[in-house]
């Protein structure tokens, strides 16, 4: 990170100068950036975590130690250093702001742009507490009512307290902490998140939800989903994401585990709209993400995601069918604009007989941003007569944005059928002629014939989740033809 | 209503109208008839501001303003509208979708309160029932797997639906049945008014024998050589172009 940036950070800091209004005083919650086996010990000690926790994080520093970030992403980005990172900053309680009045306006614009409610607004600002800022999470208000039919809806850190049998059992079993450089430094420094478990035959009678927020500078937001579906449950879950501009790159390093037992369900929607650097590609935020769900004897796991924000993205929300009859589904819409990169897409691990699995992946590509399709299929030995389809569709913007697809099938028996489509098409000025014919100026050309080409996948989200990604979407791609 | 004056407009630099004049006042009809590559289509899209051709000359004045420098969807918004000789595909795009917003955009230019859903739906229903058209064709994705035929009543539905002050209609018979051009027809026909104005392009009488012009005009190599009432395009029927030439 440059020396500039440093100073800024440390004048943020050391100033008590908080920039977007939403908190102040923040720096007593904040620990010193750098990551030492000190780090984990105070992380886990704010925590207040038994001793296996503490004992699990550090096996994953060491893990880190011996591991390089992955370089076969088709991103590019300076190499991260993570002693320059700010690994726990919490909001002090009661620091909330008092009314949206005081909330930064250019948040407040977005949001009413964005049309969310003023409910809706109010918790994303910080007013009332159903958020994970940074580091902290305290969740939903329906939790008595949750509690009712045995659903366990609360904060990981929560969890680790009240449950700690439930995590043990589950936590890192889908994504262990050596998968990957960035689900080792997640185990190893993970804040908090949301854990969810849905008892035996119960359906969540509602959305679950959890907006994140990184807030202050410097940081880094590590955090933690757990959701754990007994046999024959059903859930929904959603996720939203947000963060405020700054200049400076800050990274996103989550793990979400899914755990669906036995013709169990779990749903799982992402809006992501973390801030994606300016006009010029300064700032930012990394987005590397490890989602992976396993689904067991005639489970389903399906994932849904609408990538607008991020300077880059890096996730493949995956689904092991391990048991025979499982089902696994991804739909995706990636958006990337002036200078942002997504590398994306997911890995669908037949085990099981007669698995299916359904990939529908839309990329949309404007100024001089580059988005990459990259899935695996595979089809072992054992999961004899399972099933695949995969689209992938991208669409271009201008002359200077690119679209890539990266394939990987991999097939060991001969029952099973693959099939793979793409395609790759380019807003036509003769679309955009005939939108302007109609009176319909270039934004809202742009609006209609991306949502008409987002449709199926819009379709998938909950409702009013739905209309906050078409929004979004909208937002996103404003000024993008000139 | 609409002045063009010495138009003169290439593209990729080759000229393709070389000093047009056309004069369409309230409520007239003009047809526009000439051999393939006289500039019709051309003026169409020059009209409506495509920015593919270059204007090297003249002006073109609506409602006594120039609109050379105005967008294509200002124009749009201003009241001039274009049945185009090849509608565009959008897919996901459900056809009341497309004109709930194109009417949405155009209202707010003009300063006018949004229309309700319900109005509006009636509105999109008896326009329907003009161009004999089933209701399930709302739903369908704008031109997406459309016969020629519907690709061309949804044209008309549109402009049906925009009452536009000023209506192009580029060579709106081609493709059509005898069946489909006597419905476009008639549809056109209804929505003529003391108000309104035509150009209708054409390089058959066939349509002029449903809707009938006030004024024919012959196009060739970029000019006008030839204006009349309607007998003028029967006797190019009847002549061909060298009949007709002055």
């Amino acid at each position: 990170m440059a020396a500039n940036n440093d100073k800024q950070i440390i004048d943020e800091l050391t100033n008590k100068k908080y920039p977007y209004g939403f908190v102040s005083n923040l720096d007593s919650d904040t620990i010193s950036k750098g990551l030492s086996d000190e780090t984990v010990r105070i992380i886990s000690r704010k925590k207040n975590e038994p001793k296996w926790m503490l004992e699990k994080r550090l096996d994953a520093l060491k893990l880190v130690r011996n591991m390089t970030p992955p370089k076969w992403a088709n991103v590019k980005f300076k190499e991260i250093d993570l002693q320059e990172i700010i690994y726990y900053s919490a909001p002090k309680k009661k620091t909330s702001i008092a009314s949206l009045d005081d909330a930064d306006p250019e948040l407040i614009k977005t949001f009413n742009k964005l049309g969310i409610s003023l409910e809706e607004q109010k918790r994303l600002a910080g007013v009332a507490v159903d958020v994970v800022i940074d580091s902290v999470s305290v969740s939903t208000s329906f939790k008595d009512k949750l509690a009712e039919l045995g659903i366990i809806f609360c904060s990981m850190s929560e969890a680790i307290q009240k449950h700690p049998n439930l995590v043990k059992k589950y936590l890192g079993t889908v994504v262990p902490a050596k998968d990957n450089y960035f689900a080792a430094l997640n185990s190893a420094v993970f804040s908090d998140g949301s854990f969810c478990f849905i008892p035996k035959g119960v359906r969540c009678p509602m959305e679950l939800s959890t907006y994140f927020r990184i807030n202050e500078a410097g940081t880094g937001q590590f955090e933690r989903t757990l959701i754990v579906a007994e046999p024959g449950s059903y859930v929904s879950y959603l996720e939203g994401c947000t963060a405020p501009q700054r200049d400076e790159n800050q990274l996103h390093a989550a793990i979400v585990e899914l755990v669906a037992l036995d013709s169990s369900e779990i749903k799982y929607s992402t809006v992501q709209n973390w801030y994606p650097g300016d006009k010029n590609g300064l700032g930012g935020v990394y987005n590397f993400v490890t989602k992976r769900g396993i689904a067991h004897s005639k489970a389903k796991i399906s994932w849904t995601q609408v990538e607008t924000g991020s300077s880059i993205t890096w996730k493949y929300p995956s689904c092991i069918l391990k048991g025979d009859d499982s089902i696994g589904e991804f739909f995706s819409i990636a958006v990337t604009n002036n200078f942002q990169q997504a590398d994306t897409g997911t890995k669908m691990i037949h085990m099981g007989e007669r698995t299916k699995s359904t990939i529908i992946s839309k990329g949309i590509s404007a100024g001089k941003s580059n988005s990459s399709y990259r899935g695996l299929v595979k089809i072992n030995r054992r999961a004899k007569n399972s099933r695949n389809f995969s689209q992938c569709d991208s669409l271009l913007m201008g002359n200077l944005c690119g679209a890539h697809t990266f394939p990987y099938i991999d097939v060991k028996n001969s029952s099973s059928v693959v099939e793979h489509e793409a395609t790759t098409s380019k807003i036509g000025e003769d679309q955009l002629f005939y939108c302007n014919q109609r009176g319909l100026g270039n934004d809202a050309a742009i609006a209609i014939i991306v949502n008409g080409y987002c449709k199926d996948i819009l379709q998938k989200l909950p409702m009013e989740f739905a209309v906050e990604a078409k929004k979004l979407l909208e937002l996103t791609l404003e000024d993008s033809v000139g | 209503m609409l002045k063009i004056e010495n138009l003169k407009c290439s593209i990729n630099e080759s000229p393709v109208l070389k000093g047009l004049n056309l004069n369409v006042k309230p409520g007239e009809v003009h047809a526009i008839m000439g051999p393939n590559g006289s500039g019709k289509s051309t003026l169409a899209s020059v009209i409506t501001g495509n920015d593919n051709y270059d204007v090297d000359d003249g002006d073109i004045n609506f409602n006594n303003q120039s609109i050379l420098d105005i967008s294509p969807e200002e124009r749009a918004q201003m009241g001039i509208f274009m049945s185009f000789q090849y509608p565009v595909e959008i897919p996901g795009v459900s056809v009341s979708n497309f004109i709930k917003t194109a009417v949405a955009e155009q209202r707010k230019f003009r300063k006018e309160e949004p229309i309700s859903s319900s109005e509006l739906l009636k509105s999109m229903k008896d326009n329907l029932e003009l161009l004999k058209m089933d209701s399930s064709f709302l739903s369908r994705s704008m031109n997406e797997g459309f016969s020629g035929g519907e690709k061309k009543r949804n044209e008309i539905f549109q402009l049906a639906m925009l009452k536009p002050k000023l209506a192009i209609l580029d060579e709106t018979d081609s493709g059509l049945d005898i069946d489909a051009l006597k419905i476009v027809a008639s549809g056109v026909n209804s929505l003529r008014s003391a108000e309104n104005s035509f150009i209708i392009i054409t390089h058959y009488q066939r349509l002029l024998d449903y809707i009938s012009p006030d004024y024919v005009h012959i196009l060739s190599d970029g000019k006008i050589i030839n204006s009349g009432d309607a007998r003028l395009a029967l006797k190019l029927e009847k002549e061909g172009y060298n009949g007709v030439t002055k």
